[in-house]
């Protein structure tokens, strides 16, 4: 299994629209991710997303570093991304060319010379996700469900040893997200997955709740779950 | 959906199908040329008819060859009444069908060709230019996704319009201007996150 490590790392940003002070998205957080399905939960904006686009260099920390079986995020950003796959909460931004074989096959250009090859390839990939008889459709007729099934196959496709998912059942209806869900969990790939579905949260074999940028409860997903549960009913400062 | 058939592959095995690339697209500036170099009602005729030969070949299908037409509907009627009045009928056939003709080719054209074929192409083409810094792939990419732009544009385009009438503002042009602007910016950054999070544009 691989092995994530957050050194100490802070994520800020430039206040929209005016200087200084910046706002702390992450608060300096060490971590060190060895399971095989680890589950981000925690309310919108709380920093979620952020931990997760860290883990493939799609966020740069301000302060510290993210380290992917021993290669530092922000120095080897091609090698890690080359491991570590990325799921979007959209699939509509992450499916980029028109059709669904040719959707694959872009991921596969690094791996398979030729077109022909790669095409053949391709058509392997979507079988083994039951897609294979939509290969020739346009990736704008799909479902939803189809969709992210569709952008989960392009990532997989490239062979990753971690697949990190950012919120990938939010857009769905029930039937698509269980689906979804069943998949991800079922895959041999390590699995960081950001979500707002706390029984697929369970499902995982670590949870980490985080809120207003810094970690607040990690450990047996059940009580993650639980602990969220109370914070959620809490009444907040306004 | 109001997708755009221009950008959108449409797999077949006709002749034009297999044709390579680069004579198609030579096929395509060729066409253009003619068009603005002996312009005139014969020219534009034949253009018509050869679009419509080729459309018919391709098997574009007939509703694909509205929609693109559709699409460009309004700037046509336009510039028709326009050149009608300033240059008379003769000329705004000369002018208008000649757009309508490379419409259509253009649509035949991008429904006869994948993005796979297009960045295999482009890539090709570009290769001796790599000693000088370029980089071909990434190039035919930007090429395929720059197709692919089309149709979602407008597809976000009709989004936005049906959500400024729903809230009254169908001519206000700020409402539609403003959302489609973020709208297309945003989706050109989330296309780019994907890009960089599968490995692509990392050569």
């Amino acid at each position: 299994m691989s092995r994530i490590q957050l050194e100490r790392v802070v994520v800020t940003a430039p206040t929209p629209g005016g200087p200084a002070p910046e706002v702390t998205i992450l608060r300096e957080t060490s971590l060190e991710l060895t399971e095989q399905r680890i589950a981000l939960i925690g309310p919108n904006g709380s920093g979620k997303s952020t931990l997760a686009r860290l883990v493939n260099g799609l966020v740069e920390p301000t302060a510290g570093r993210v380290v992917v079986d021993g290669l530092d995020v922000a120095r080897k950003g091609r090698d890690v991304r080359r491991r570590v796959g990325f799921v979007f909460t959209d699939p509509s931004a992450q499916l980029v060319m028109p059709t669904v074989l040719e959707d694959v096959a872009l991921s596969l250009r690094h791996r398979v010379r030729g077109r022909e090859a790669r095409s053949e390839a391709a058509r392997t990939v979507l079988a083994g996700y039951g897609l294979a008889e939509l290969a020739d459709r346009s990736v704008h007729t799909l479902s939803g469900g189809q969709r992210q099934l569709l952008a989960i196959a392009g990532v997989l496709a490239t062979d990753p040893a971690i697949l990190v998912a950012d919120e990938p059942t939010t857009l769905l209806d029930l039937r698509n997200a269980r689906r979804i869900g069943d998949l991800l969990l079922g895959l041999p790939q390590q699995l960081v997955l950001a979500t707002h579905d706390l029984d697929l949260a369970q499902r995982c074999d670590r949870a980490l709740l985080i809120d207003d940028g810094a970690v607040v409860a990690d450990g047996a997903p059940a009580e993650v779950v639980a602990h969220y549960r109370a914070l959620a009913v809490t009444p907040q400062d306004t | 959906m109001a997708a755009s058939p221009i950008g959108d592959y449409q797999p077949g095995t006709t002749v034009l199908h297999r044709l390579p690339v680069g004579a198609k697209l030579s096929g395509l500036v060729v066409l253009s040329v003619l068009a603005v170099v002996f312009r005139g009602v014969p020219t534009t005729s034949g253009l018509l008819a050869l679009a419509l030969v080729l459309a018919f070949v391709a098997r574009v299908r007939l509703g694909r060859a509205v929609r693109a037409l559709r699409g460009v509907l309004i700037g046509l009627v336009l510039l028709s009444a326009y050149q009608t009045w300033q240059r008379g009928p003769e000329h705004a056939f000369v002018v208008v069908g000649a757009l309508v003709a490379m419409v259509l080719l253009a649509t035949v054209f991008t429904t006869t060709t994948s993005a796979e074929q297009m960045i295999d192409a482009v890539t090709r083409w570009l290769e001796p230019f790599r000693r000088f810094g370029v980089s071909p792939e990434l190039v035919a990419l930007a090429f395929s996704l720059t197709i692919r732009s089309i149709p979602l544009t407008l597809e976000i385009a009709a989004e936005t319009r049906d959500a400024a009438r729903a809230r009254g503002l169908e001519r206000n042009p700020r409402a539609l201007l403003t959302p489609l602007v973020i709208r297309v910016v945003a989706h050109a950054r989330a296309t780019g996150d994907a890009l960089h999070a599968r490995g692509l544009g990392d050569d």
